[in-house]
């Protein structure tokens, strides 16, 4: 089988020609660099993401406290994942990098802060 | 309060940041930064998705965590940091002096003298009236930016049913935002025959939520009377004009504008800064000084940035020039002009120095494949040449020249086959 992908592990945005079988990819082409064959192999068998979203805060300087996964996660999770994030209400003070969820939904991948929040005085 | 300082940087997005960071590893003591926002980071705070520093730090950030590691190198090194306070005037007084006028609530109106002053206000968005689309002027219609502001910072989802004019970067982002948020993104409608935004984008904000994207189409009507009720889409000629016969309808209660971004200069004009047409920013050197002595000028403000690790690097030699302006070693030796040739957009500066390196900034007008980016001297020697198997307009490229020959009168810069 063929597909045409287009990277997106950087701005480059590569064009890709792929072709596979049932188990494999068997080439791939116009890829710039290392990262396009690796696109390349999770994209066609099973894609990935990465979410950034917001949580509520509490006692916070500021309402939301923006969030990440750890690493991509499986692509069909992600509206799950964003829902799963939106029930929780986390407590001020948190710090860049704190776990606010841990392996969420099974996913092995944390959600992780990606601002420091203060607590409101 | 009246009070006397080396430098003034307006703005601490991360550009202002990055300059004072430089001015201060350059032995500047004397700093203030000043932003009208109560918190530090410009517009990356509200930029929650990632794609941030794979340059500069070598790593994919998030815009609040790239922010956030300059933040704590501006506490680090104890640099003065004026918030929820804005500039509304400066004064040239001499080469060597010039006055800021700061409103905040906490201290009232203050002057600061500077030796230097540096520019870093960012941009804003386009608006509706930037753009003229005819039709009614019900609510619901903004900036994509404006909605990600109060979906991320104030936690308000501004619509459900949204379509989105312009398919910059900033209305690709917000297309997933709002679709993850639960909004229905009925489509993204695009002028030019080609995205505006990058094509990672494209992928993971449109294609994987089945956003369709018409290309080469307008909004021609805008239909509702208290709130937006539906765009009229039409298809677009050679000439850009609408099709009307071919037009059709899209319900929606949203409409944002992605339609490009503008330096917001308002500040530099009053003070007679010269601004280049095409980018909107300031005319600087390679220094980048503007025409003022000792008023600089980096980031967003001196031209858009698709990608902050640039505006970081553009703003750390901007506080190192300004440092030596400070100090009175601002060298500057003879300078020849940069001239556009085929397929440029801008290039700046627009003028580089002979007998030294040179970094330059440059955009296309179109989109086009397999072409050689060529530098050369009005003497015919070539300074530079480089295959691009794709060049866009929205993908900024940075070229360093090791140096610039003493004989050479004006350079040239072009894309050939
Ligand atoms: C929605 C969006 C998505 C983006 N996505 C990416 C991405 O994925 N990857 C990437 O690398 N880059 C991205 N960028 C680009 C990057 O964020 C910008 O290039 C960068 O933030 C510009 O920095 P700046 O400091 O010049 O401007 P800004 O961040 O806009 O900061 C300017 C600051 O100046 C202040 N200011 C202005 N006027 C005054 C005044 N009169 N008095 C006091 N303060 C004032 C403002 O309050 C603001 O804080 C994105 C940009 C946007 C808008």
């Amino acid at each position: 089988m063929k597909k045409e992908l287009i990277c997106i592990n950087c701005p480059q945005g590569c064009n890709l020609e792929v072709e596979f079988d049932k188990e494999k990819i068997l080439s791939v082409e116009g890829n710039n660099c290392k990262m396009g064959l690796t696109y390349a192999e999770e994209e066609v068998f099973h894609p990935v993401r990465m979410v950034t979203t917001t949580a509520a805060v509490m006692n916070g300087f500021i309402k939301l406290l923006p969030v990440k996964t750890s690493c991509p996660i499986d692509k069909s999770l992600t509206p799950n994942i964003v829902k799963e994030i939106s029930k929780i209400k986390a407590e001020a003070p948190i710090r860049l990098g704190d776990i606010i969820i841990k392996n969420v939904l099974n996913t092995g991948a944390d959600i992780l802060a990606t601002r420091t929040v203060k607590k409101n005085v | 309060m009246k009070k006397k300082v080396d430098a003034v940087i307006i703005g601490a997005g991360p550009a202002g940041m990055a300059a004072a960071v430089s001015l201060r590893e350059n032995g500047i003591k004397n700093i203030l930064l000043v932003d009208r926002e109560p918190v530090a980071g410009g517009i990356l705070q509200q930029c929650i998705h990632n794609g941030f520093g794979v340059h500069h730090f070598k790593e994919e950030l998030t815009g609040p965590e790239y922010a956030e590691r300059y933040i704590e190198q501006i506490n680090k090194n104890k640099i003065d940091l004026w918030l929820d306070s804005c500039v509304i005037d400066i004064e040239n007084n001499s080469k060597n002096s010039k006055t800021v006028v700061i409103l905040s609530k906490e201290r009232g109106i203050s002057y600061i003298t500077a030796k230097v002053v540096v520019l870093a206000m960012g941009c804003r968005e386009r608006n509706r009236g930037n753009i003229n689309i005819p039709g009614r002027r019900p609510a619901g219609i903004m900036t994509a930016g404006t909605a990600q502001k109060l979906v991320n910072i104030y936690g308000y989802l501004p619509g459900r049913e949204v379509v989105i004019l312009g398919s910059g970067d900033i209305g690709l982002i917000m297309a997933r935002r709002m679709t993850w948020e639960g909004a229905n993104v009925k489509a993204v409608i695009e002028l030019q025959s080609y995205p505006g935004g990058l094509n990672r984008n494209i992928v993971q904000c449109l294609n994987d939520f089945n956003i369709p994207l018409y290309l080469s189409h307008t909004i021609s009507n805008i239909l509702g009377n208290n709130r937006i009720e539906a765009v009229e889409v039409s298809p677009l000629d050679e000439n850009f004009e609408a099709i009307k016969s071919e037009s059709f309808t899209l319900k929606c209660d949203t409409l944002l504008l992605s339609v490009g971004l503008i330096p917001e200069n308002e500040l530099s004009i009053k003070i007679g800064v010269k601004l280049d047409p095409v980018t909107r920013g300031a005319c600087v050197d390679k220094n980048l000084m503007t025409n003022i002595p000792g008023i600089f000028s980096c980031g967003n403000v001196l031209q858009v940035h698709d990608l902050v690790d640039f505006v970081s690097e553009e703003a750390k030699n901007c506080g190192a020039s300004a440092a030596k302006y400070i100090n009175g070693k601002l060298e500057k030796s003879e300078e020849i002009p940069i001239r556009k040739g085929n397929l440029i957009r801008y290039v700046l500066p627009g003028k580089i120095e002979k007998g030294k390196p040179a970094l330059l900034s440059l955009r296309p007008i179109n989109p086009a494949e397999n072409l050689y980016l060529v530098i050369t001297t009005d003497t015919g020697v070539e300074l530079f040449k480089r295959k691009y198997k794709n060049i866009f307009p929205s993908v900024m490229l940075r070229i360093n020249i090791d140096i610039v020959p003493d004989d050479a009168e004006f350079i040239e810069i072009k894309f050939e086959k």
